[in-house]
């Protein structure tokens, strides 16, 4: 194809976006937008997968039956996000292998969140309420972005978030009005886990190195601030229903911005977790490998049985 | 409390039920593949699901104040009446898939004959579980068929665990006296009735996964009287930890 074709293509491409036109995945796609997709799609996916460690680790320990089966049905849930994201990804033409390989080597990321410990039960309240919260701002969006498999598939993910997210406010609540033990347990994991929630939405938009070309395919609608400060205004009424408070002095109501001001969010930090030092990444990865590695002779198996059914199959036939 | 025979009866089922989901949700998040980890998954949230009808039902009949969550997590070690095979840990996925398959092939059948008790609210119960039971042999028994019939290296492992666990399944069979008694007044399952039927459709899918069938005679017993492996203490310390470190409050 000659360079003028491809720009012609191209131009067509942009002009169907504009349009908000879907994209499908037999449709002439510009490199960059397929491998953009598949970036930000897979790295979706392994949160999905990566995120169903911290709550994976408290399904044994859960307070009540009814809460472990909440529980249950949320990590269960998040599987299946992954499995559904990972299925999109692979309509850009790789394979889920190839996704896990880029996991498992590092060199494929992952929401920075995750890398953070569950410590103690308020914890599952609070990565419902906030992390979920904070996923549901940055993906709500997503659901009218122009790749069709993504949007699709972000429909499914956002209302099952949503009910997340419920789970997690009402298991806060359920401790905020308790006894003053369990108040306490709720404060500390909103301690914990609020600056890291804030990081989750992204670097300020200064930093933020995607963003343009985003904005411009709807794989982003919002910046990374503005979504942090839609995130900060809808929290912040919520822990006052809860009465806990937010561990931030310099939090505080803007009159003329009609939105909240807030302290400096500590990037040293979560630069630190993104490059692979936070508290709990080497144990997440180390989790995600050996399940892959002491799997390995399961997925062979299966794939050795369904090609001994299948010649069996074909000698029945003949 | 009137009816301990039936309070004794419906903990004895309901047990095997807790201990297994609890096992499997250790796996959550570490399952050989994604489709696996959420069948694992799933299992274990059926069976919660039945814990929770079974207590519900118990707490009801004790009438002496206790919960659901009482009932499950605050008894002694000794009072935990489940078959030692569903305490069995997860030593690697054949042993998962093992220990669920000989569990389910019973719990199918078990559960099919429960749909016949006189007991309305055991019978509700067994219809419900039924379904969801049944799903969870086709799952297991598949995978028993995949891993006998895989590889050499998933033969080998699947025939390990097979003998392993086979010293496990005789105490299905075996009755408490409150069984006994609930199996006479019809809400019961007469479970060694079961027995024949239970090892001919193991046998046949074990043959049909090209793995041997154990042949020992010697088989363990004892966690119907509330005598179990030493795995059990371990699987209570977290099943109960909340409730223990913060008795008396609400989740």
């Amino acid at each position: 194809m000659s360079e003028e074709q491809i720009k012609n293509l191209e131009q067509q491409f942009e002009a169907r976006i504009a349009r908000d036109e879907k994209i499908e995945p037999k449709d002439w796609m510009p490199e960059k937008y397929r491998q953009t997709h598949i970036r930000q799609i897979s790295q979706h996916a392994h949160s999905e997968i990566v995120g169903m460690l911290p709550e994976g680790n408290w399904i044994t320990r859960a307070p009540s039956l009814r809460r472990k089966v909440a529980l249950l049905a949320k990590v269960q849930d998040e599987a299946g996000h992954g499995l559904y994201l990972y299925s999109a990804c692979e309509t850009l033409g790789v394979t889920r292998d190839d996704l896990y390989g880029q996991l498992h080597s590092g060199k494929a990321k992952y929401s920075s969140i995750f890398n953070y410990p569950a410590l103690t039960w308020a914890d599952m309240g609070a990565i419902g309420w906030l992390v979920d919260g904070a996923a549901i701002i940055n993906q709500v969006p997503l659901c009218n972005t122009s790749y069709g498999p993504y949007a699709r598939a972000m429909i499914r993910v956002c209302k099952e978030e949503s009910f997340h997210q419920r789970q997690g406010f009402e298991i806060m609540l359920k401790l905020a009005n308790g006894t003053a033990e369990q108040k306490d347990m709720a404060q500390d994991a909103l301690n914990r886990w609020w600056w890291p929630s804030l990081m989750m939405l992204g670097p300020t938009d200064d930093k933020s190195v995607h963003t343009e070309q985003s904005m411009k395919w709807k794989l982003k609608r919002k910046t990374n601030d503005e979504l942090r400060q839609q995130f900060i205004d809808q929290t912040v009424p919520q822990a006052d229903v809860l009465g806990l408070k937010i561990p931030d002095p310099d939090l505080k109501w803007n009159e003329e911005r009609q939105s909240y001001d807030f302290g400096d969010i500590d990037w040293d930090e979560f630069w630190q977790v993104v490059k692979g030092h936070g508290p709990m990444n080497k144990e997440r990865m180390k989790a995600r490998v050996g399940a892959w590695e002491r799997g390995e002779w399961v997925r062979d198996a299966a794939m050795a049985h369904a090609e001994k059914k299948k010649t069996r199959k074909e000698k029945q036939a003949v | 409390m009137k009816n301990e025979n039936l309070y004794n009866y419906i903990l004895g089922i309901a047990d095997n039920s807790l201990i297994l989901g609890q096992r499997l949700g250790e796996l959550c998040g570490h399952g050989p593949s994604l489709e696996t980890d959420i069948a694992c998954t799933n299992i274990s949230l059926d069976l919660f699901g039945q814990v929770r009808s079974y207590f519900q039902y118990a707490s009801k009949i004790a009438e002496d104040g206790r919960t659901e969550d009482d009932i499950a997590m605050l008894r002694k070690e000794r009072d935990y009446k489940n078959v030692l095979l569903v305490e069995q840990p997860n030593t690697n996925f054949a042993y998962t898939i093992g220990r669920q398959f000989l569990f389910d092939a019973y719990h199918l059948m078990f559960l099919k004959a429960l749909q016949k008790s006189a007991d309305l609210t055991l019978s509700a119960i067994a219809d419900k579980s039924v379904k969801e039971v049944s799903y969870h042999e086709r799952f297991s028994s598949d995978w028993i068929k995949r891993l006998g019939d895989g590889t050499d290296e998933s033969h080998e492992k699947m025939q390990d665990a097979i003998n392993d666990l086979w010293t496990y399944t005789d105490e299905l069979f075996h009755q408490t006296e409150a069984d006994k008694i609930m199996a006479t007044e019809g809400v019961g399952v007469d479970v060694p009735e079961l027995k024949t039927a239970y090892y001919n459709y193991v046998n046949e899918i074990l043959t049909e996964a090209t793995l041997e069938i154990p042949e020992s005679k010697y088989f363990q017993k004892g966690g119907k009287q509330g005598i179990h492996t030493e795995h059990l203490g371990y699987i209570l310390a977290e099943l109960q930890y909340m409730q223990r470190t913060y008795p008396n409050m609400e989740w």
